[in-house]
């Protein structure tokens, strides 16, 4: 027990975490492109036309697991920041800031997948669905931590910082998600909701569970590659990245 | 508690001596809301409809606009870190602290948006409504706006940056504030609007000052 | 399967525009993102590599 303790904590100093993450890189990018191309091949070739939506409704394949990714890595991000708020770990508010621009970048994919799907099916780029809304406020919440942290030149403040409003912003999220819906219903906005398709197939359903994961297996394969940089980036003047192979070269 | 009080009392002060800048936030407040009607047009009805939206959207960026000043000056003459090294809880300094702001930014906004809203033609219950629900949402905005005060204490482009963090947290308040003045209007009733507005607000009086603290002790670490 | 021919996997059934619209910005965006990571890694080991040659040199 006590050993396993130690192990884990062996990893979170920043030279540990370094070879390692850099070992794990290439695994996951093999996994993403396992995942992408079975994920893509169901959502191209095996799962059948919809009887409502047409052809159309394959952008869903897309649009449904970089939803869900933008929501999970701000938990993530949040989670990582609060335990470095906790334990004052220093790879944690690094993972916290490597995770940050990839989320926002899936909320976008996902803001923009959505237009070109609203398009067809609403007859507008833009509607203010409560989904569509709440995933534009994620968005903003995202340029919000990263435009902190870029303010902010002392790298541990930005991470002290970062974090209290990651947190601050992880309980506001369903407060802001219930608000969006109420104000919604209210106002009788559109219910029509890509998941709600009468025939959701099961094909489907796997078609989207297997690119969520190729989505999920590229994050950490992207956040991975930054927070090495990021590493490098903050610990520039120890010992243990003058004696990297790459830097003696 | 009667440290609470002092600051409240000294913030106060304070800002009786340097009234141009509540003053700005407040002109600022009547001069937004006056726009609207210029950029949209003079139609009764449509502003009718408007009118909440616009009121809070107005109070929302004129309370931002004033939140920097929150802590910045104590920043700048040093008092912020004779505060922090006081005997006293800093969470209690900061709540005064937030309530001064609440008084001086929040409380005008209440007592003038009557007279704006009958800019745009609110009948008396609904202005009653309105000053309710913002009775309720000003001191949340100072709430959820201190804790971005402090965190972007000190950090260039603070402003900007400022508005960045806490506008997206304000959304809430505005959805809750200004859909209880149109339930109101359109005869739902705003008691569903109200309650979720003060629930919201005994959440972040809980909450913020909490937030708040930290983040002024990593600003000033 | 669903298309007889590769002319009417790119039309998607007229819905060509959204369909690859929503699919090409997805794929750049995950091209994109990488390269950019990777460059900035690159661009820190190579000014870990310079400080490293200065300090060497100063030491001469």
């Amino acid at each position: 027990m006590n050993n396993r303790f130690i192990n884990w904590f062996r990893f979170a100093s920043p030279q540990s975490f370094y070879p390692l993450a850099g070992k794990m890189i290439p695994w996951f990018w093999g996994l993403t492109a396992i995942f992408g191309v079975v994920g893509l091949w169901i959502s191209f070739f095996v799962a059948p036309t919809d009887a409502v939506q047409g052809e159309g409704y394959r952008i869903i394949f897309i649009h449904v697991p970089a939803s869900w990714m933008s929501m999970f890595i701000y938990l993530v991000m949040a989670a990582w920041a609060g335990l470095g708020l906790a334990l004052n770990t220093r790879l944690s508010g690094m993972m916290a800031q490597a995770l940050a621009p990839t989320g926002a970048l899936m909320a976008f994919i996902s803001l923009w997948t959505g237009a070109f799907w609203g398009k067809p099916m609403w007859g507008t780029w833009w509607v203010w669905d409560a989904r569509l809304t709440s995933e534009l406020i994620l968005f903003f919440l995202y340029i919000g931590f990263i435009a902190l942290q870029a303010a902010i030149d002392d790298a541990r403040r930005a991470d002290k910082a970062g974090a209290i409003l990651a947190l601050v912003g992880v309980v506001n999220v369903p407060i802001i998600y219930f608000s969006v819906k109420w104000w919604n219903t209210l106002h009788q906005g559109a219910s029509v909701s890509v998941m709600k398709s009468p025939s959701m197939a099961q094909t489907m359903l796997w078609g989207m569970l297997i690119m969520a994961l190729c989505f999920w297996m590229y994050s950490i394969a992207v956040a991975l590659m930054r927070v090495r940089a990021i590493i490098l980036e903050r610990e520039t003047h120890t010992e243990w990245v003058k004696e990297l192979p790459e830097v003696k070269q | 508690m009667s440290a609470l009080l002092a600051i409240v009392r000294r913030d106060l002060l304070i800002a009786m001596r340097r009234k141009s800048e509540v003053l700005t936030a407040l002109f600022f407040f009547i001069i937004v809301v006056s726009l609207f009607p210029l950029g949209i047009g003079p139609e009764p009805a449509l502003l009718k409809k408007i009118a909440p939206g616009i009121l809070w959207v107005a109070a929302l960026l004129s309370t931002m606009l004033s939140l920097n000043r929150l802590f910045a000056t104590d920043h700048a003459d040093g008092t912020l870190e004779q505060l922090v090294l006081s005997p006293t809880p800093l969470g209690l300094l900061v709540a005064g602290k937030i309530m001064a702001h609440w008084l001086t930014s929040g409380l005008p906004l209440v007592l003038l948006a009557p007279v704006l809203g009958l800019q745009f033609d609110l009948e008396p219950s609904a202005l009653g409504v309105l000053v309710g629900a913002l009775l309720l949402g000003t001191p949340l905005l100072s709430l959820i706006g201190s804790i971005g005060a402090a965190l972007t204490l000190g950090v260039r482009g603070g402003g900007v940056l400022l508005s960045l963090l806490v506008l997206p947290l304000y959304i809430p308040a505005l959805i809750f504030g200004a859909g209880a003045v149109e339930a109101h209007i359109s005869g739902l009733g705003a008691s569903g609007h109200l309650s979720l507005l003060a629930a919201l607000l005994a959440l972040a009086a809980f909450f913020a000052p909490w937030a708040t603290t930290a983040a002024l002790r990593i600003s000033l670490e | 399967m669903n298309w007889n021919s590769p002319a009417e996997f790119f039309a998607m059934g007229g819905y060509a525009l959204y369909v690859w619209g929503s699919f090409i910005v997805c794929a750049a965006i995950m091209v994109m993102e990488p390269m950019l990571a990777k460059k900035r890694q690159r661009d820190i080991l190579r000014t870990l590599r310079r400080e490293r040659i200065a300090e060497e040199l100063d030491r001469q």
